[in-house]
């Protein structure tokens, strides 16, 4: 098997999702099995391709069809691309075994995880394709999907947040369709790496930069930027708590970082030293981010509007590490799209549990439930305190990274805001911990029981995953952080890859 | 759902077949004239969606035909992803141009390599989700429950 | 130059409709006004003057045909907006069922 495997990472998914409503008339739960069986396999051939990668070191290029590059679609497997299909892979399988026992009290079983693996094919082409168009195309793929599994309990709540997350979802998907447009009108070809090549010649005149500008206000709205975030605070905790775990955890950062980067740094060549305005502006809206999604995770009384609104300040986090633009910084932000992934799945899945027991979110009903559901609040703490930053967990590393890269490019009013909000992340996620998991003298304990075996599995999947991450940070760095920053400080060296290669 | 007057019934009768007719064509003619499988698979549907329409049915004939379009969808859909994948199993690149009858000349209605089948799954799929779509949109107040 | 300008235009025309309407099915319609118009923009960048379009007729022909590859890629987006559309109207449907009217404002059970 040459590189014949990165087709099949979308093949997969997407003929699962066929299969399941053909086989779920006959058997009901025939879907979870081959839900999860396909997930497996996901996670089974991204590991695959990373071990390839560590051993080989060369970029995996697949051509579609055997098409010349310019003619066809070819499909890319750098350490960019592994590191987001590793960790959209694990949080996606973790999600399919939570939502085995969550899916009890809703209807329509099979419909979820037809669904769902649309959804996983959408993002797994996203990361792994080297073509414009074709990342577009799997960009809506997993939006649409994404759109109805919100939807997906049509009660009012879930019906509303739907809604509002679609216009403004598809508004960003027609201005980065808009801005394919104006790219292919320049550049007569949608090869990623061709295109790179002729906008290397083109200079930043007018035109470029209106192409940019539209890209980012489409990816923007992907990423939940600050002004651009009105839809999460809604979406996340409307969707049941297998997909939010997907949206919070991978979605934002691989439909919207992810592409954005790809397609800023590689593809148009953008770089701290030739275009110093645009990564101050993605500097300014990545403080705008972590300042409101922090200040207002303060008030909220909802347990996952609460951790929606973190969502909001994490991503502000990976925007300055980008916004920065120096190797430690992007090295930080990346580790953070790691850490934050494991991390933020984990705390949404937990969430998930304590509303399988209790059957509500509201955190001024709950009480005591420390003694209830050990193991459900034992993988919440643990979790926030990665999330927060504290050593030796993997989010501490990726804030250290970012502290490092902000000194050294001597911004160090950013290092001390980036080290004041993490006290103020770890406040608030205390704040669930204590309302609702240790008990109160005027309130009497939720009757509650510990979730089911899967249940807990999943989520113990993703905690010993991110106390791992944690510990054994170096060689995750050497082999897999590090150079996917490279690739991303390289900017327009891509394009020889994947044409040389 | 209701019917609708019998001039309506009438034109109806006459023109579903054409449509379904012509919808074929479309799809089958992809790789030599303007079309392919999204513009018939959309006319075949409009063929069903004109029967449905003019003459009206009872729930348990919307019912069997929701389910019926949705098996024929999902056939649909495995049939293009088998002929993507069936390039692994003859040695070759995934979505491989080439087919039973080889590449053909130019032209011809066999030739063009593995369009003419792709061409054909999309209008299978995209005529079947259509009227499903139509059915669960527009038909009478039913819960589709499965 | 104009009709590329002339489709920008029916976009701010749709966005117009998708941010001041209050009725949701306004909004759909408007939100389809914005997907026209950019479909409609990518199909004319592939123009050439004085070309044919791509059907090849007769294979000793010379070729001057306009760009085929956006009608292709406008064919696939067409599609996604119909999925779009139909996703909307039945979200639509369902909202009506649950709260008895298309007024999107008096549908604001959540804020904060």
């Amino acid at each position: 098997m040459e590189s014949t495997f990165l087709p099949l990472l979308v093949a997969l998914p997407m003929l699962a999702a066929f299969l399941i409503p053909l086989f779920a008339k006959l058997w009901q739960r025939s879907a979870d099995l081959i839900a999860n069986a396909a997930g497996a396999a996901l996670l089974g051939l991204s590991a695959y391709g990373a071990v390839r990668l560590f051993t080989d070191s060369h970029t995996i290029v697949y051509r579609i069809g055997g098409w010349a590059s310019t003619l066809g679609i070819t499909l890319v497997y750098d350490h960019l691309t592994a590191l987001v299909a590793l960790a959209l892979n694990v949080v996606g399988l973790a999600a399919l075994l939570f939502s085995v026992r969550y899916l009890d009290h809703y209807t329509g079983r099979w419909k979820f995880f037809s669904l769902f693996m649309l959804v996983l094919a959408g993002l797994n082409g996203v990361t792994i394709t080297g073509d414009i168009f074709n990342m577009f195309v799997f960009i809506e793929i997993s939006a649409i999907a994404s759109y109805a599994l919100v939807a997906f309990g049509t009660d009012f709540d879930e019906l509303e947040a739907g809604f509002k997350y679609m216009v403004i979802g598809e508004i960003g998907g027609i201005a980065i369709l808009l801005a394919i447009a104006l790219l292919y009108a320049k550049a007569s070809t949608l090869n990623m790496a061709v295109v790179s090549q002729v906008m290397a010649e083109f200079g930043h005149t007018p035109l470029f930069w209106c192409i940019v500008a539209t890209f980012l206000v489409g990816f923007a709205v992907k990423m939940a930027m600050v002004p651009f975030h009105a839809w999460l605070p809604d979406a996340h905790p409307s969707a049941p708590a297998p997909v939010s775990a997907l949206l919070s955890g991978v979605f934002i950062k691989v439909l919207g970082v992810y592409a954005m980067c790809r397609v800023m740094f590689n593809v148009f060549g953008l770089s701290r030293t030739n275009a110093p305005a645009f990564f101050n502006l993605l500097l300014a809206f990545g403080v705008l981010s972590i300042v409101a999604g922090g200040v207002l995770a303060y008030a909220q009384k909802d347990y996952k509007r609460l951790l929606a609104y973190s969502s909001i300040s994490q991503i502000g986090y990976i925007l300055i590490g980008l916004g920065i633009g120096n190797y430690w910084a992007i090295v930080g932000a990346l580790f953070h799209v790691l850490a934050h992934a494991l991390g933020k799945g984990l705390l949404f899945l937990t969430s998930g549990s304590v509303e399988h027991a209790t059957g509500t979110r509201d955190l001024d009903k709950l009480s005591g439930l420390e003694k209830k559901m050990p193991l459900t609040v034992w993988s919440y703490l643990l979790g926030s305190l990665s999330l927060a930053g504290v050593p030796p967990f993997a989010g501490f590393f990726s804030k250290l990274f970012l502290i490092i890269g902000a000194v050294s490019a001597k911004m160090y009013w950013l290092a001390i805001l980036a080290a004041l909000f993490s006290t103020v992340t770890l406040g608030y996620l205390m704040k669930v911990a204590d309302k609702a998991f240790f008990s109160h003298k005027d309130r009497e304990p939720t009757a509650a029981r510990e979730s089911p075996t899967t249940m807990v599995l999943a989520m113990l999947v993703l905690l010993v995953l991110t106390v791992a991450l944690g510990i054994g940070f170096k060689p995750v760095l050497d082999k897999l952080v590090g150079p996917a920053a490279q690739v991303l400080l390289n900017g327009l060296g891509y394009a020889r890859t994947v044409l040389g290669g | 759902m209701r019917g609708m007057s019998s001039i309506v019934q009438q034109i109806a009768r006459l023109l579903a077949g054409v449509l379904f007719l012509f919808g074929t064509y479309i799809v089958l003619h992809g790789h030599l004239t303007p079309g392919g499988g999204f513009a018939g698979g959309v006319l075949i549907a409009a063929s069903f969606i004109l029967v449905s329409l003019a003459f009206g049915s009872v729930e348990q004939t919307e019912r069997n035909s929701y389910t019926l379009s949705s098996v024929v969808e999902s056939l649909g859909g495995v049939l293009f992803v088998s002929l993507a994948l069936a390039g692994y199993v003859a040695g070759t690149f995934f979505f491989q141009n080439a087919s039973i009858y080889g590449t053909g000349n130019p032209l011809q209605l066999l030739s063009g390599g593995i369009i003419l089948p792709a061409n054909i799954a999309i209008g299978i799929k995209v005529g079947a989700g259509l009227f499903a779509i139509f059915l669960a949109l527009g038909a009478s107040r039913f819960v589709m429950k499965d | 130059m104009v009709p590329l300008f002339a489709c920008l235009f029916l976009m701010l025309i749709g966005l117009y409709a998708v941010v001041t309407k209050r009725n949701i099915i306004r909004i759909i319609i408007g939100f389809s006004l914005v997907e026209y118009a950019v479909n409609l923009f990518f199909t004319m960048v592939g123009f050439k003057r004085d070309a044919l379009p791509p059907i090849i007729t007769d294979v000793a022909q010379p070729r001057n045909f306009v760009d085929p590859l956006p009608q292709a890629l406008v064919l696939t987006a067409i599609v996604i907006g119909l999925a779009t559309t139909s996703m909307m109207l039945a979200l639509a449907m369902r909202i009506y069922e649950k709260y008895r009217t298309f007024d999107i404002t008096e549908i604001r059970r959540l804020r904060g």
